[in-house]
């Protein structure tokens, strides 16, 4: 069986895969690739299903040797691809020869970037997914140097277009925000604010949620909520009045009233918009 | 079981769902709003059961929570939203899952200001403790963290002013109605009260968490 060796884990580097599913009720969060589609084509590049198990960068890229031959492609943050010392690409399939390191760059753009290796990372699954859950600690735990990541074996390869089209991370992220289910708590005035307002994405982000900073949005009512549950892409709105858009670690369960839902489709630029980008939600009624 | 009134005969309803009370949570999702506790878990058994039965079409969570259930990644919300004017969930759909026994040690660092505030001796407290049967209203905080209702409201202990930086698995805790128990070790500010041996907590177990929603628990002092 192959294997890829981790020789600098970057940042933060993590298994991923879609997630796990059926187990909200015990209290354990989703995980899974923040940018889903980038994930998939991935996978689709090197011949996988599309729910494979890849690598999951953030910033800074990840340099792996491989033991064994393997193939491997690269989407979702831009960032330059080297193959033994020489350039290869980036968003296509790639053969590293047994003993070859291949180095994800630094990310030119965007923030997430997705490794997929033919056969995927084989690591042992969890509650039926083979994510990294940064929030419940399930899974495995972010690369470290030395790691050494079991690869399944590759389906047979079959030709598949060359060209997967992969967005560019957004200079402007724009967020459709489904009203509710808490929009109640807000006077239609804040909610209406909300959208015309500028947000930008902070620097606290992470695999939890993605914190915008702006103008509060100021409660109707005082009180507290119970805990109830969340989904993802909710947007709560904690007492600070800064919006929190919920990605795929976040908790099951949360006090902060919600005051609309992205759609999954705007998630996946919001796993690659960089600290600083503005934001703009865009509120969506009725159903 | 269907959706019918007097499908449970001598059980009466909990109560409709006042259409008011079904909220939608972006596309996929509903969120349903209750009084409390009871109604939760009636309406919680009884979304189980349908699912099971097939009449919810494809739903990918249910979470109960203190005064909600959530049905998330539903494929049709409309039809179960419809569905769910018409449910009348019972008390019966609620009692489910077999008795399970935690065993649990008396020692906890917060027993005895747990027995001060009920006015009472620490003897007399862990009585109180293993008097009735709990139920796990719903999980949250961790995963396997239940949150167990069924001590009387007069037993209602604020959390620790100061929350511990690290309390072990295990740990048996109070902390306003609820009664939870640590699976793994992590920060808490729950009243410590005793500790179980019981794992609460294996991913290789099906269902993985032992104290998941709808479980009846009792606990029993166990000696050192």
């Amino acid at each position: 069986m192959s294997e890829l060796v981790v020789v600098r884990p970057g940042p933060l580097t993590t298994v991923q895969d879609l997630g796990r599913y059926g187990v909200a009720h015990l209290g354990v969060p989703r995980a899974g690739a923040l940018d889903e589609p980038a994930l998939r084509a991935a996978n689709r590049l090197v011949g996988n299903e599309p729910g494979a198990a890849g690598l999951e960068t953030t910033l800074g890229g990840v340099a792996l040797r491989a033991v064994g031959r393997v193939l491997v492609a690269v989407t979702g943050a831009p960032a330059p691809v080297r193959v033994g010392g020489r350039a290869a690409a980036w968003g296509a399939p790639v053969v590293v020869p047994d003993g070859a390191v291949v180095e994800v760059g630094a990310a030119t753009d965007g923030v997430r970037g997705y490794l997929a290796v033919a056969g995927g990372v084989a690591v042992p699954p969890v509650l039926g997914s083979r994510s990294a859950d940064l929030l419940a600690g399930l899974g495995p735990a972010p690369l470290t140097a030395g790691d050494r990541l079991p690869v399944g074996t590759p389906p047979p390869y079959r030709a598949r277009p060359e060209l997967v089209p992969l967005p560019a991370p957004p200079a402007e992220l724009v967020l459709r925000l489904r009203l509710g289910p808490r929009a109640d708590w807000f006077s239609p005035d804040a909610v209406a604010r909300l959208g015309r307002d500028g947000y930008r994405v902070s620097s606290t982000s992470n695999r939890v949620g993605l914190r915008t900073e702006g103008p509060p949005v100021a409660r109707a009512r005082g009180g507290e909520l119970p805990s109830e549950g969340m989904v993802l892409g909710a947007v709560q709105i904690p007492p600070d009045g800064q919006p929190v858009v919920f990605l795929a670690d976040h908790p099951t369960t949360g006090g902060y009233p919600v005051v609309g839902v992205v759609p999954a489709a705007d998630l996946a630029a919001a796993a690659q918009a960089r600290p600083g980008t503005p934001v703009r939600f865009v509120p969506l009624r009725g159903h | 079981m269907t959706a019918g009134a007097g499908a449970a005969g001598a059980v009466p309803p909990v109560g409709a769902i006042p259409a008011g009370a079904v909220r939608r949570a972006g596309d996929r999702a509903l969120l349903v709003e209750l009084p409390g506790t009871a109604e939760v878990a009636a309406l919680y058994g009884w979304l189980r059961e349908q699912r099971e039965a097939g009449a919810l079409g494809e739903v990918g969570e249910l979470v109960p929570a203190a005064r909600t259930v959530l049905l998330d990644g539903v494929a049709d919300v409309d039809a179960v939203a419809r569905l769910l004017r018409t449910a009348r969930p019972t008390a019966a759909e609620a009692a489910r899952g077999p008795l399970l026994e935690v065993p649990t040690v008396y020692d906890g660092a917060d027993l005895a200001e747990v027995a001060a505030l009920w006015g009472v001796s620490e003897e007399a407290a862990v009585r109180i403790h293993t008097g009735p049967e709990y139920t796990v209203a719903f999980c949250g905080f961790a995963p396997g963290f239940g949150y167990l209702t069924g001590l009387p409201a007069r037993y209602e202990v604020p959390r620790r002013a100061t929350p511990r930086s690290s309390v072990p698995a295990g740990s048996v805790a109070l902390a306003g109605p609820y009664t939870g128990v640590y699976p793994h070790p992590s920060p808490g500010g729950w009243q410590l009260v005793g500790r179980t041996a019981l794992p609460l907590w294996d991913t290789d177990r099906d269902p993985p968490a032992l104290l998941a929603p709808g479980a009846r628990v009792r606990f029993t002092a166990a000696r050192a």
